[in-house]
Formats: structure tokens, sequence, C-alpha cells
């Protein structure tokens, strides 16, 4: 049997003028599943993410989300995917309700629908309480959580983090790990989750490893610390970048 | 794109705009003050040094203050475009202009909403405006204000989608000083805001020609007619034709195959 591919990134290249930020880079994140994505900061993660996201188009290699490709059927990809943004993207004018209300628009979510999904959004990622307060005055794990509800509201089989979890205490971080995990088994959204951090995988999870534009590495936490004799990610991500992981 | 999709987007970047609006009152006054102080100071001091004779669409002499009123509509629908601009320019070095273009309408239609959102702010701000003048004896016929509604969105527009287009070009924010200095003043005062077209030939021809050709004159000409119920069907081809060329290079640029997101100064990473 086949597994259906929530993300399908195919040999995909960009370069910045000379400066090549992605060489051939493939990665597959099934439905319902979680898929790390390492690398050091400037490695092309959030190049990828750009390209995936249709801000920036390949210049070689292809994107398909849920089967549509990117190129050719983009608002249908684009309606299949959720972006949590590296940095914040959340109007910090507007209160936590009148940004969801915003995000439901664009997504074309009728009126009576986009309700019952925000209060069910809010009531999800315990924001219950915070609805009329302006995002300025929330704490960075509280933006994080209205980000990530908002994009939810319109149900993607493909979510998308950049680095969800910079500047936010330990605590914060470990519960905003388990609840996006917690999507994938009870919604079934697969996850693309990229990432500096090692802490933020465990032994199960599926990773690649991405290094000065390239995939060098993929398999579970597991299969590549065996692979690499390693005592943990960490060590296997050392050894393949060559430098000081987190 | 359904048509209800496409209704929902406009509403929800219409309603994202004016709540800004709202919450940043400084931005109103501040839009507000700038055409007033012209006309309650400027106007006033060159009321006797500056004769306007009669020209259309006027059909009798008129005060200064009533000539440079179109002028100072053009002023608010100028500055609000560039505005616009700015915070294009803004949110996407913020990041929220991601938001908007990874939702699922096409580019183009996502750049309209936030056109027509910009422009719906700019037009509330020229009511205003023009509620305030009646006081300082800029009273156009009352039918005038009907008219001057069109007048206003497609000379908004036009100036938005010139805000658009060179928001796409911007890459940071610092470099918008240079639009003020290079665009919005050049604008404003090389056009028929302030005054007549033939009285700045008596002057300087050369001059004469950059304002002829310089759309804002027939953004404001446009305004100046509707004020009086009159249209002036040059001034709207030249306004409607310039907003399309804007919108289009607007467009462009922010396409990523072609705009300035795949070229090398434009398309680095993201700022972290």
């Amino acid at each position: 049997m086949s597994i259906q591919l929530a993300l399908d990134v195919n040999q995909i290249s960009f370069s910045y003028g000379q400066t090549q930020a992605l060489n051939q880079a493939s990665l597959q994140v099934p439905e319902g599943g979680f898929v790390a994505l390492l690398g050091a900061n400037g490695a092309g993660k959030t190049t990828l993410f750009s390209i995936v996201t249709g801000l920036y188009s390949p210049q070689q290699g292809s994107v398909r989300v849920k089967g549509h490709a990117l190129q050719t059927e983009t608002l249908k990809a684009l309606a299949n995917m959720g972006v949590v943004f590296q940095r914040s993207t959340v109007d910090m004018d507007l209160s936590v309700l009148q940004n969801l209300r915003y995000a439901a628009d664009l997504q074309g979510i009728p009126r009576k629908e986009a309700k019952l999904r925000i209060a069910e959004g809010i009531e999800q990622h315990e924001l219950l309480g915070f609805e009329k307060r302006k995002i300025a005055a929330l704490s960075g794990g509280q933006r994080r959580r209205v980000e990530l509800a908002r994009a939810l509201l319109h149900r993607p089989a493909l979510l998308l983090l950049d680095e969800p979890t910079v500047g936010l205490d330990l605590q914060s971080r470990s519960d905003f790990v388990a609840h996006v995990k917690s999507l994938c088994s009870d919604v079934g959204t697969g996850v693309l989750w990229a990432t500096h951090l090692m802490d933020e995988v465990v032994s199960t999870d599926d990773v690649y490893i991405l290094d000065k534009g390239q995939m060098i590495e993929h398999g579970t936490v597991n299969e590549l610390v065996k692979k690499h004799e390693a005592n943990d990610i960490t060590g296997v991500f050392n050894a393949l970048v060559g430098r000081s992981a987190k | 794109m359904t048509f209800s999709h496409a209704m929902l987007c406009l509403r929800g970047v219409v309603t994202r705009e004016a709540l800004r609006f709202v919450n940043q009152r400084g931005r109103f006054l501040s839009a507000l003050v700038r055409p007033l102080v012209w006309l309650f100071i400027f106007a006033a001091g060159f009321r006797s040094v500056l004769g306007v004779s009669i020209i259309p669409p006027y059909e009798t002499y008129v005060l200064y203050e009533e000539y440079i009123a179109p002028g100072l509509l053009g002023m608010i629908l100028l500055f609000n475009g560039m505005q616009s601009s700015l915070s294009m320019v803004y949110d996407r070095e913020m990041g929220s202009m991601r938001t908007l273009l990874v939702s699922p309408l096409p580019r183009w239609y996502l750049l309209l909403c936030k056109l027509l959102a910009g422009v719906s702010v700019a037009i509330v701000q020229a009511f205003v405006f023009m509620f305030i003048a009646w006081f300082w004896e800029v009273r156009p016929p009352l039918h005038g204000y009907f008219f001057l509604i069109p007048a206003l969105l497609l000379a908004g527009l036009m100036l938005g989608a010139l805000g658009l287009m060179l928001s796409s070009m911007i890459r940071q924010l610092e470099n918008f000083a240079g639009v003020m200095n290079f665009v919005i003043f050049p604008m404003f005062f090389a056009s028929s805001a302030l005054y007549p077209l033939w009285r700045i030939r008596d002057s300087s021809e050369v001059l004469f020609w950059i304002c002829t050709y310089n759309p804002f004159t027939y953004a404001v000409e446009l305004i100046r007619f509707a004020i009086y119920g009159k249209f002036h069907v040059i001034a709207a081809l030249v306004v409607s034709v310039c907003t399309l060329v804007f919108l289009a290079a607007a467009v462009i640029g922010y396409d990523p195959l072609r705009g300035f997101l795949s070229r090398k100064d434009g398309g680095g990473p993201p700022k972290k």
C-alpha cells in the first residue's frame, strides 16, 4: 500500500545570485506524520519553507501538497497548508479574536462556520479568556499558540512550522512540541517541523538533516544514531555537519 | 477562486485595515492635520498673492482655499497611498505580509483587496477633511459630494497602486525616506494641486510640461471637476490607465517568479 503524502518536495534547487541556498533537496511528509527538518542557522531551512509556501519559486524541482503541484495548482496546494513562520506574523495591534477572524476570511471560511472553528481553536490552544486581548499583550508562548490556532483554522492536511519555539522558555517549548505532535495522531495532520534545537526530536521521529542547502541524511532518530554510532541525535548532527549543535 | 471566498477575503482585509486605522489614532490625526494646515495657513497667506482666474470647472472667481481643496484631497490620497505602501514594506519586514501572500487566492486579487482597503480609509479621511473645510468657506454644491466618491475612489486606486508598486521595489524600511523625497513631494508640487497650469507655464515652460505629464495632476483635476458635478474625461482616462499600469507592475513585483523576490538583491532570505 502506497503512503499518502501531505508534502512531497522533489529535487528543488534555489540560489540567491551566486549563492546556492538549496541544491536538489528532497523530502516527504506522510499524512499524519511528524517530520523534523534539522539544520544549523543558514542551512537553507527558511528558504525551503519560502519555496514550499509559494513565496519563492524553485529554480529546479517540484513541490506537491496533498498531491497538488504548487507550481500549477497553487491555490489548491495553498488551501491544504497551514504555516507558522519563524517570525511572528500575527497582527500585534489586533486582538486574538480579530486575528483569527482575519485568517478565517482569508481562507474563505463562512462566518457561522468560522465562529465555531475559532471557538474550538481558542479552547484547543488554551486561549480561553484571552480572546479580546491584543497580541502585543500576550506572552511569547501564547502568541505562538495563536499562530498555531490560526494555521489550523482551515484544517489543513499539512502544517509547516519554521523554528516555532525560538524565544520560548523550556516549559513552553516542550508543551508546544507535545501539542503539535498530538495533532498528527489525533487529527491526522502531516507536520514538517524545522529546527536547530536537537532536544525537540525524540527517538522515533523521522528526521531530515539539511546542511549548506543539501539533504545529507534521512531516517528515524534511532536509525541515524545506530548508523553513525553516536550517543544521540546531537552526536549524529555534529558528526555530519561538523559543528556543535544546541 | 469562488465569489464567496473573494468577498470574505475582501471583508477581512478591509476590516483589518479599518481596525488598524481606528487603533492608530495618531495616523488619522496626522493625515487630517497635514491638509488642514495647508488650507488654514498656506491658503490664507497666499489668498491675496495668488489670484485664480475663471478656469473650468469654475464658473466664477473662487477663493484660493476653494481652488486648492481638490489638491489637498489629492494630498490625502497620495499620503495615504504611500502610508499604505510603507505599511506593506513594514508588514513584509515584520512578516505579517506572509499571512496574506500564502492565502489560497490569486496574488493579484490579494493585492487588489489591500488596495481597496487602503482607499476606503482614505475616502473617510477625505470626507472628514471636506466637513472641516466647509467651515472654512470651501462649500461645493451638495451633489458635488456625491460625485466626489467615485473620483476619490479612482484617484485613490491610482495612488494606492503606485504605492503598491513602490513597495514591491523597496526592500527595506529605511529606503522609504527616499520615496518621500523623490516621489511624494515632486508629485505634489509639480502638479495643478496648488496653482493652475497656466500660471506655471507663465513661469516655466519645462515645469509646465512636467506637470502635464504628472499623473497626480489628472487625479487632482478629476477630483476638482467631480466636486462641481462635472466629469473630466481625459483625467478619468489617464487615471484609469495609470491605475492599471501601476497595479500590473505591483503584481509582477510580488510574483515569486518574476518580481523582486526572485532577484538576488531583493530575494535574500528573510531577516532573522
